[in-house]
């Protein structure tokens, strides 16, 4: 028989019942909980009269809705519609008995920071929250992905979902990264490869020397994405440095069952004979900065690469797309995109705020000041540990001397659901997932990129080349 | 939830592939902790001119004429015709709330992004998959046909064309079953509820600090 691939031994460790159709019930053994897509789910609890299946299972945060300028209560959201939504998560929380971080609690920051700093995720684990970029957690060597509000409520209600097993796709980045190459890189290139659907109805994996040379930071950074690539899933197998990471955090075994489980999750990689459905394999060397120029994640090139040309491409959907996205972002194609400007730059969100990722930035900052044509560079950790772990290494204090703000943890501009936005027609520097038309404000045109690479563009006031960049 | 038998309607065309959820229903709006009333901002940023936000008359907002919703052939209808990929980017149920709560029963297009596929059917809502080739055929007859409708039979599995021509679809028989019959999954998963218990207790021994 052949082996099994990591998504495999993942998917038959917590079937609880096989269906005759082909679907079965899943166990989820980690819900996460944000403020957005929580309310109609523990509503539609309380109208059936049930109660959490298992709560301990359950941990929340806040995250989407608060604001990144200090503030101390939900009282102080000066947004009627968003404080509505803090509030009604606290009481939801306080009703039901759920853990959660909230506002003031040094915890607190977007639910996939939160979540593997404080070792809630652990290897072997199925976890899920209502929110896509929920795959990011499957860097751990865990089955993590989004799912809708009627699951939130149905994992509430049952500890379970109802799931079909997806195709195993194995994305295999062999080679060693150029410098200056980061994970967010990496991820852009295979989005730029497979395009946004390749991974439909897949659970994704990421292997290959590449990959395991990335950091537990890189790694999330990698799987965060794979959603963009529309994989619900995407994961790394265990290594040791798996192991490090989620050592001693707050949800994690101590002691005797710390033994028993690194004994378990070692055994959590893809079998040597297992049998994929797809590979696609990337030449890491090839890997060069990125920079998206449309409004679908597919849409991106290398930083030296010039602007494509729609009417080159054969696919009359795609060409349209493109024709749509050139006149939304006001570029042109056959342009360099160093020519493009910036007129903001975010430097956070769930894909690009963890300290690593405010190393980077910082590193290219420092001893620099922002462009004068850049309206605001906004720099917002993922959490309110992170925000410590940095000030305490000095970071806020080069952001502020190039003239960036420091701000509270939390989304902010990733999707402009509080007062962190872009203006119609501003471009901007993003380390977020997504460059849809509107998610960053009304008419805004987001480039996504790497934190160092939205730093040097912060200070260049446009995109540059990182490689060449002197520090 | 309403059940999902046999649905004859209007077909609107959207052309555009890889409609993303931010989109459908921008994120302004997801500050409501209610299910409904997400229709009259579906696709916000293309059906009005200017900027929507949460509370606001619609009624009194400038439409954008150009968008293919405004068009008045396309008023009342309950079959959205899309292209590849529809419904990617955020796992929002807010999505098929919106397009539910403004009159659409099913939509059909050669490709979903699963989990906005998978909320359709929370909601008692049909996504179709179709060839891209009869995408192309519907895209063409809606815009030559007004009054172009669709017949959707789910229990036949399949999409009806005006000249009696009908187009087979596949879909998992479980979901089939609830759509139908209008069921509630959590009920349906409730009667495991031993297997439940009997599982959580096998990992309690294998895997005791997941269950701590
Ligand atoms: S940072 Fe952005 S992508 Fe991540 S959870 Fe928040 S809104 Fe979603």
């Amino acid at each position: 028989m052949a082996g099994k691939t990591l998504y495999d031994k993942l998917w038959d460790a917590h079937v609880v019942t096989q269906r005759e159709d082909g679907s079965a019930l899943v166990y989820i053994d980690r819900q996460i909980i944000h403020e957005v897509t929580s309310p109609q789910a523990f509503e539609g609890l309380r109208i059936a009269g049930r109660k959490p299946w298992r709560v301990s299972a359950n941990v929340a945060t806040l995250d989407h809705n608060v604001p990144t300028t200090p503030f101390k209560s939900a009282a102080d959201i000066e947004d009627e519609t968003s404080r509505i939504q803090v509030q009604t998560l606290e009481n939801n929380t306080r009703e039901f008995g759920i853990t959660e971080f909230g506002i003031g609690d040094e915890r607190q920051g977007i639910v996939h920071v939160m979540a593997p700093e404080q070792g809630a995720v652990l290897p072997g684990m199925t976890v899920v929250c209502g929110d896509s970029h929920t795959s990011t957690n499957g860097a751990f060597g865990c089955l993590a992905h989004g799912i809708g509000t009627s699951e939130v409520e149905h994992v509430l209600a049952t500890q379970c979902l109802i799931a079909k097993k997806m195709n195993n796709l194995l994305i295999r980045v062999e080679g060693e990264l150029g410098v200056g190459i980061t994970a967010k890189d990496v991820v852009l290139h295979i989005i730029g490869v497979i395009g946004t659907a390749g991974g439909n109805g897949c659970a994704m994996e990421f292997g290959g020397s590449a990959i395991r040379s990335l950091s537990m930071e890189g790694r999330m950074t990698v799987c965060n994405m794979s959603i963009e690539a529309g994989a619900r899933a995407g994961m790394v197998a265990v290594d040791e440095k798996t192991i490090e990471y989620v050592k001693g955090r707050p949800f994690a075994p101590t002691d005797a069952q710390w033994e028993q489980a690194v004994a378990y999750w070692r055994t959590l990689t893809s079998d040597s004979d297992a049998v994929f459905d797809r590979i696609v394999e990337i030449d890491a060397t090839e890997i060069r900065p990125q920079v998206s120029w449309g409004t679908s994640p597919e849409m991106v090139i290398p930083v030296d690469a010039l602007l494509p040309d729609p009417q080159t491409e054969s696919d009359p959907v795609k060409r349209s797309g493109m024709e749509r996205a050139y006149e939304y972002m006001a570029l042109t194609p056959g342009m360099k995109v160093s020519d493009i400007n910036v007129d903001r730059v975010f430097i956070g969100s769930c894909t690009n705020s963890r300290i690593e990722d405010l190393r980077a930035a910082a590193s290219v900052a420092k001893g620099k000041k922002k462009a004068d044509s850049v309206k605001q560079v906004l720099v917002v950790p993922g959490s309110g540990l992170v925000k410590k772990q940095a000030e305490s290494e000095g970071l806020d204090q080069i952001f502020i001397d190039a003239g960036f703000e420091w701000r509270e943890p939390g989304c902010s501009m990733c999707l402009a659901m509080n007062p962190d936005k872009l203006l119609a027609g501003e471009h901007c520097a993003s380390t977020s997932n997504r460059n849809f038309e509107g998610r960053q404000g009304n008419g805004g045109r987001t480039h996504l990129v790497s934190p160092a690479m939205a730093a040097a563009a912060a200070v260049a006031g446009h995109f540059v080349d990182v490689r060449e960049w002197n520090v | 939830m309403e059940k999902f038998i046999k649905v004859k309607g209007l077909v609107a065309p959207l052309d555009r592939a890889n409609v993303d959820t931010d989109q459908i229903i921008p994120k302004q709006f997801l500050k409501s902790i209610k299910r409904t009333g997400f229709g009259p901002n579906l696709f916000d940023e293309w059906r009005y001119l200017d900027e929507g936000y949460p509370g606001q008359d619609n009624s009194k907002r400038p439409l954008n004429k150009e968008f293919v919703l405004n068009e008045p052939r396309y008023a009342g209808a309950s079959v959205l015709l899309a292209r590849r990929n529809f419904g990617c980017g955020s796992s929002r149920e807010h999505a098929p709330w919106a397009l539910d709560d403004y009159g659409f029963r099913t939509v059909i297009a050669s490709s979903f992004a699963d989990i906005f596929y998978n909320n359709c059917f929370k909601n008692g809502m049909l996504p179709i998959v179709v060839d891209e080739s009869v995408a192309d055929v519907l895209f063409d007859e809606v815009a030559s046909t007004p009054g172009y409708e669709l017949v959707i039979d789910l229990e036949n599995q399949l999409v009806v064309r005006p000249n009696g021509e009908s187009i087979a679809f596949q879909i998992d028989a479980f979901r089939k079953h609830c759509l139908l019959n209008g069921l509630d999954d959590i009920g349906l998963t409730l009667q495991n509820a031993g297997d439940i218990r009997d599982y959580e207790g096998r990992r309690a021994e294998s895997e005791p600090w997941i269950m701590a």
